[in-house]
């Protein structure tokens, strides 16, 4: 877009003089920007302001815990959303609880078997409108390298250019084996898990 | 020695009395042996009881105090120097205080953690303050130096009741355990 500008602004007598690879370099640089215009644009992530929670609640208390570590790749269109598409992959091994001392118990086998299975994964496969800022989201996730199809309301807020995602997605640990053994009894912590997720990026 | 003229503690007081003893004792035992479990979920069973016993205590305490202001405790027997009323009743006041500090010292040290604390598994509790990792060292360090105040200070309080009952032979003992005669 900016490139595109700039190109325009440029006086035609500036453009006919100068070499004519810079001006071939111009124009294809302006019809690069042209073609990302009409189709989507990846926005850039803010990292520090973007957030993915779980809640889980265990003998019936909910605890709340942070995945400090992820990547969120977002090719958003926002003339039309339908076509966006979204990958989340987060760090498996930098799920941060409030009792720390329990942040390495869970990168064990029984849990999140974090050596084996390093990342867990959203890529989305069909975005559906929902009303304005809100799409249907479906897509593939994929937690300690098992992979169910999921699908969750997504909210859009824009604001100058800064743009908000934000969801819950609730899936069942049992599914993906997260808590085997003694760790299986849903009585001590409940087989519902929310995945709560806020991305914040910039056009 | 002389029993007709002994008073004792209400009915009310007396249970309440051992009542809170026994949660007391359990919260303390639970709370000693819970914390060096490895990681399991019994340890966090073990957690969430000990959270709710501590919650029973406190309220439980809230009435004692009630009761206690209410309805004066019986008088000291004549055969007790003025200093021993005085200890028995500084040991008394800091045994309520502890009664009180050291349930809630865990209650805030538990939310400051971000673990809210949910009564019997069926009511969440307020929360008081927000999860606040420096806060969390700060109670967790009130909780157990109120705890281990609270351990001499049981431990005084039964040295003392048994003094009472075995080498002065006085009522003291006697006044707060349950009463079953059928006098009444």
């Amino acid at each position: 877009m900016k490139n595109l500008t700039q190109a325009v602004q440029l006086p035609a007598s500036k453009i006919f003089n100068t070499a004519s690879l810079a001006t071939s370099l111009l124009i294809a640089a302006a019809i690069g920007s042209v073609s990302t215009l009409s189709h989507a644009a990846n926005v850039q992530i803010d990292a520090p302001k973007s957030t993915v929670q779980v809640v889980f609640k265990q003998m019936n208390v909910p605890v709340q815990a942070q995945f400090k570590k992820f990547t969120a790749t977002i090719d958003y269109n926002s003339a039309k959303p339908e076509s966006s598409k979204a990958q989340v992959d987060i760090d498996a091994s930098s799920l941060n609880l409030p009792a720390p001392e329990y942040n390495a118990e869970v990168l064990k086998k029984e849990w999140f078997n974090a050596a084996q299975f390093p990342k867990a994964s959203f890529v989305s496969t069909s975005m559906k409108s929902a009303g304005s800022g809100k799409l249907d989201v479906t897509g593939n996730l994929t937690i300690k390298g098992k992979t169910v199809v999921a699908s969750f309301p997504l909210s859009i807020k824009t604001e100058g250019k800064s743009l908000t995602f934000e969801g819950s997605l609730p899936i069942k640990r049992l599914t993906f084996n997260i808590g085997e053994g003694e760790w299986k009894d849903t009585s001590m912590i409940a087989d519902e898990v929310m995945i709560k997720f806020k991305v914040v990026a910039n056009q | 020695m002389q029993p007709e003229t002994m008073q004792r503690y209400s009915g009310k007081s007396v249970l309440l009395h051992w009542l809170v003893a026994i949660l007391i004792i359990a919260a303390f035992a639970l709370g000693t042996y819970m914390t060096d479990l490895k990681i399991s979920p019994t340890k966090l069973k073990l957690y969430s009881w000990h959270k709710w016993i501590g919650v029973t205590v406190l309220a439980l305490v809230a009435i004692r105090l009630l009761v206690r202001l209410f309805s004066a405790a019986p008088a000291y027997p004549d055969s007790m120097k003025t200093w021993e009323k005085q200890v028995a009743s500084l040991t008394h006041i800091a045994l309520y205080v502890l009664m009180f500090g050291v349930p809630l010292s865990g209650y805030l040290y538990t939310y400051a953690a971000g673990f809210p604390v949910v009564y019997l598994g069926l009511i969440e509790l307020p929360a008081l303050i927000t999860p606040d990792p420096a806060m969390k060292d700060s109670f967790k360090e009130l909780h157990e130096v109120l705890t281990n105040g609270m351990l001499l200070l049981v431990i005084l309080h039964i040295a003392a009741a048994l003094k009472h009952h075995f080498i002065d032979k006085d009522n003291i003992l006697k006044r707060m355990l349950p009463d079953f005669s059928n006098k009444e």
